[in-house]
């Protein structure tokens, strides 16, 4: 049995007067990789970064292991949950290591140097997703995929069993997107990792997740496996798309092949 | 692999250190070139019995004691507060323009200042620090607010041009006050940053407020650091934001309030000793913050000394002199960096 590791019970979030959704209820699973998927501005990063206490809801409760997250302190948070956001700046002189190296904050308890365990799991983290080789560069050499690599190499090093991703593929090349979400998926695979992310893609979100949920207009319109979400009528309901849906032979994950958008009359 | 790691760690290191490890014989050098050189020419044995054998009769003893003594250490002393304050700043607000003098801090002093002047003339010291750090507050609330209020208002130059606007009207206000009230002579003193003027008693007053800003700072260096990585991630690390931004706004009104207390308003030094130091040393603020306060220090110290001869043998302000400096810094910063929001 899959236990819930997170439970957001009536979670109303907004920015000033405009609500992006209200008593919105939704569980993640442990173990298992979790995509929101919906049309812009339907309030998927929003919940995430909810979820991931970035921004403050205006009421309701994130439960941590059935644990009120208000009542945690932040860094014991940090220590359980990592979030990558969307687009992060870091200062283009830090040296890609030095970077990575931040991830720890969490777990050291004074100003001074890395101990063993930290630099072993900071050699972990680069070795996972690859970006070793060019440990000693600056941000600024790097180009849009490896930066990607190495906020993801940074959000590992907090070594906490979940981990949220805000479209972690978005401004990436197809390698990359697929090499990102690939990284992920042994995460998840090998250590058991809990992931959440935010994709636009739904093939991807189908390829890669266990479940998906799906968002529009500040609600979940439903919560279910790829194939289940992957069907004509949710996606016409979800994004209003008229999509043709087959099963790809070589992973047997749905693929969306084509789509149109419906008639006005319709 | 790990080998690798460590050497590569202490190498980024050495430098700061090696910067932190001479800083005394720096200022060692900066004192003495300041005592040495000035207007009127003393020679070093006249120079040494003003200091081991103080006579007050003696004209060329009380310049040394009284005028170029207390200066240098004035220009060390605020150097090194409006650097800390200015890469504090640079740092928690990721703007590459962020400093006291743009972001209205210290025309927020010399208001209140101004203000004080007029109602309560007989301020005792110590009360005139505490009423220049209320300014820098009110300064940077006004700014900030406005910033906060305006769409994009806190992006780099938004904000470096609401600081200069609220600055320059804070001042002319000062102005019109300071002639209504006809105390324009007292007041000149923070405006053109009078550094040969400083009191030395005001001085000794401004060191233990310093002190208490620079290590309030050294302790809040590394979350600084995590901040400038941006505020989500500085979240997701578990850092607790507003308590270090809160700190860090205090350590800026507290060390900025000092500095202007002291010696009136000195342009630049905030604004071009962060860039400087973090091109030498990084980006770590555990070594930004105490190298920039020894660059500003000794910076500020060597614009003073400057300022002696530009215009020989009368002195010219030392904000002119920083100006100098930074102007053609500032226009350099706006045109590399103008489209990037990083500090």
């Amino acid at each position: 049995m899959v236990s819930n590791i997170i439970r957001a019970q009536k979670l109303t979030t907004g920015y000033e007067k405009f609500t992006v959704f209200s008593d919105l209820n939704t569980t993640i699973k442990a173990g298992q990789i979790t995509t929101i998927i919906g049309p812009n501005g339907c309030g998927k990063s929003t919940l995430l970064k909810t979820i991931g206490r970035i921004l403050k809801q205006q009421s309701g409760e994130v439960f941590l292991q059935e644990q009120d997250m208000k009542l945690i302190s932040t860094k014991e948070i940090a220590k359980q949950l990592a979030l990558l956001s969307q687009n992060p700046e870091a200062p283009l002189q830090l040296k890609v290591e030095e970077l990575i190296s931040y991830g720890r904050f969490p777990h050291r308890k004074n100003v001074g140097t890395l101990s063993s365990k930290d630099i072993e799991v900071i050699e972990w983290a680069m070795d996972i997703t690859k970006t070793t080789a060019f440990r000693d560069r600056e941000i600024a050499q790097l180009s849009g995929g490896q930066r990607q690599k190495v906020w993801l190499a940074m959000a590992l090093a907090q070594e906490t069993s979940i981990l949220l991703l805000d479209e972690p593929t978005t401004y990436l090349d197809l390698a990359h997107q697929l090499e990102v979400l690939k990284i992920v998926e042994r995460l998840n695979k090998e250590h058991h990792c809990t992931v959440i992310m935010v994709l636009h893609d739904i093939n991807h979100a189908a390829r890669f997740s266990h479940e998906i949920i799906a968002m529009k207009e500040g609600e979940i319109v439903t919560v279910g496996s790829p194939k289940e979400i992957l069907a004509k009528d949710v996606l016409k309901q979800v994004f209003s798309i008229d999509a043709r849906i087959m099963i790809d032979p070589e992973n047997g994950a749905p693929v969306c092949f084509g789509y149109d958008t419906f008639l006005e009359q319709e | 692999m790990c080998k690798s790691m460590i050497n590569e760690i202490k190498k980024s290191k050495f430098v700061p250190i090696l910067i932190i490890g001479t800083a005394p014989l720096f200022i060692v050098i900066t004192i003495a070139l300041s005592i040495l050189y000035g207007t009127k020419d003393i020679d070093i044995t006249t120079i040494w019995l003003a200091i081991t054998q103080f006579d007050s009769g003696n004209v060329d003893h009380n310049i040394i004691m009284q005028s170029r003594l207390p200066r240098v250490f004035a220009a060390l002393l605020v150097g090194a507060f409006l650097a800390i304050s200015g890469a504090i700043m640079q740092g928690m607000t990721r703007n590459y323009l962020a400093s006291p003098s743009i972001m209205g801090v210290t025309d927020g002093s010399a208001f209140v200042i101004t203000i004080c002047m007029i109602f309560y003339p007989d301020m005792s010291n110590f009360n005139l620090i505490i009423f220049s750090m209320v300014g820098s507050a009110v300064g940077a609330g006004i700014v900030f607010g406005f910033g906060s209020f305006m769409r994009n208002g806190l992006s780099p130059v938004r904000l470096a041009i609401i600081g200069t606007v609220i600055g320059t009207f804070l001042s002319s206000i000062s102005a019109a006050l300071a002639t209504y009230f006809q105390i324009s002579q007292n007041i000149s003193f923070w405006y053109n940053a009078k550094i040969h003027k400083v009191d030395p008693d005001i001085l000794l007053l401004a060191i233990p407020f310093g002190l208490v800003g620079l290590l309030l700072a050294l302790y809040i260096a590394k979350s600084i650091t995590i901040l400038s990585l941006g505020e989500d991630i500085s979240i997701s690390l578990g850092q607790r934001t507003k308590w270090v931004k809160f700190i860090s706004i205090l350590i800026v009104i507290c060390l900025t309030g000092t500095a202007v207390a002291l010696v009136g308003k000195i342009g630049f030094v905030g604004l071009i000793i962060p860039h400087i130091t973090r091109f030498i040393v990084g980006v770590d603020y555990r070594f930004v913050i105490p190298c920039s306060a020894i660059i500003g220090g000794v910076f500020l110290a060597l614009c003073d000394v400057g300022s002696r001869f530009i215009n020989f043998p009368f002195e010219t302000p030392v904000g002119v002199v920083t100006s100098l400096i930074g102007v053609p810094f500032f226009l350099y910063l706006i045109r590399t960096r103008g489209g990037d929001s990083r500090a």
